[in-house]
């Protein structure tokens, strides 16, 4: 699929930010837990992104090292370049980034001190332990959908195989990753999967 | 906004004889996490651990699990939200930017370089395979981070049979229905709160 071309109006650029702004409040367990989100708002439903697009973003700031939020900036560049130029692109970084930081560092920054303060409160407990299970749902959706952005038929089984095979590694050793995504870029260079 | 710096139970302020190395400025903050940030590849939260508690010593392990717990609770990234507490406990505000700014500048200029570089050599197969090969392994990352925090799940306050059948159709939600995080959130987290309240003695 081609990338789509863009012309955003000051108001497309609001909707972006607005959207950012939003998921940033949601993004407990990380950024990257509300990838499905973005993905079905950037994607399915404003098509500003192709699914290759998407995937290639999350991809390559996977491979580059530094905090996983940075798939946002890609995500906000690669908007940017459908709208034709690099000044877009470089927009598309600033507001995706400053979007998605911006409310959690906020209140990061004052619930931090009040919840080591107050880290006995019945409410402060309740809402550690009655929340982790869904932020692991949260997770292993994301993977999910990371997973079937190639296509969730079984003619990619070997893409499967690779992401169920790379996911027992990391879980039950403790090999560097960059060994693991090496090999899956060998593996996909030369086209074994 | 507040400038206070975190009480820190085992370190008062102004106590000389605790000889618990610490940050010295906001420049070493900025330059110590550009560091462990370049180092981190497919997630920081194993560097940083090894740097702060095993070689910087600027926490015990027990706060480091403390400290993380907190971070991974509150929205925004979990390595930037412990960065900004860490540098907020010794410098206040501009300790939390400066350390947020260390973990995100030098990043984001690299993987800034690879989207171009990557730009140029899209439409060559074999770099489509390789990107390909490393979004499945990216996948695996993530399903094996949510598994591997799953084990965290045999001591909450909830029955386990509750917090699986929680996670699990959290996952078909999401996943499979795609209804939105912000319904599920509020809707299932909520559920998990209330039942997790109940549970707790006062």
């Amino acid at each position: 699929m081609s990338a789509p071309q863009l012309v955003f109006s000051w108001h497309d650029w609001l909707s972006l930010f607005a959207h950012f702004l939003m998921l940033s409040m949601m993004s407990l367990g990380g950024a990257i837990s509300t990838t499905s989100e973005m993905q079905r708002y950037l994607v399915e439903g404003q098509g500003w992104l192709t699914p290759a697009q998407f995937g290639d973003s999350v991809a390559l700031a996977q491979s580059s090292p530094g905090p996983n939020v940075l798939f946002v900036a890609l995500l906000g560049w690669n908007v940017g370049l459908n709208n034709g130029s690099v000044t877009a692109a470089l927009s598309g970084v600033v507001i995706a980034m400053v979007g998605i930081m911006l409310p959690s560092t906020v209140f990061t920054y004052q619930v931090a001190q009040w919840a080591q303060r107050n880290r006995t409160l019945r409410a402060v407990r309740a809402f550690k332990q009655g929340m982790a299970p869904l932020v692991i749902a949260m997770l292993l959706s994301t993977a999910w959908l990371l997973g079937s952005s190639g296509g969730a038929d079984l003619d990619h089984w070997p893409l499967w195989l690779l992401t169920a095979a790379s996911c027992l590694i990391i879980w039950r050793t403790r090999l560097h990753l960059l060994w693991i995504l090496a090999a899956g870029a060998l593996l996909g260079a030369i086209g074994l999967v | 906004m507040s400038t206070q710096p975190l009480p820190s139970p085992p370190k008062p302020s102004g106590l000389a004889t605790d000889l618990r190395p610490v940050p010295t400025s906001c420049t070493d903050l900025f330059v110590s996490f550009t560091l462990i940030a370049l180092q981190g590849f497919g997630g920081v939260l194993a560097v940083i651990q090894r740097e702060l508690v095993e070689r910087k010593r600027w926490l015990s392990n027990e706060e480091f699990i403390e400290e993380w717990s907190v971070a991974q609770i509150l929205p925004g990234p979990n390595v930037c939200n412990l960065a900004m507490m860490i540098g907020q406990r010794h410098f206040g505000l501009a300790g939390a930017m400066s350390a947020l700014a260390g973990l995100l500048a030098a990043p984001l200029l690299v993987v800034l370089v690879l989207a171009l570089v990557y730009a140029r050599f899209a439409d060559v197969p074999a770099v489509q395979g390789a990107l390909r090969g490393m979004a499945a392994v990216a996948a695996g990352l993530v399903a094996a981070t949510g598994l591997k925090m799953s084990a965290a799940l045999g001591k909450n306050v909830l029955p386990l049979a509750v917090c699986v059948i929680i996670a699990a159709l959290g996952f078909v939600l999401l996943a499979w229905v795609r209804v939105p995080l912000a319904a599920v959130v509020f809707g299932l987290g909520g559920l998990g709160c209330v039942l997790a309240w109940r549970r707790l003695t006062p």
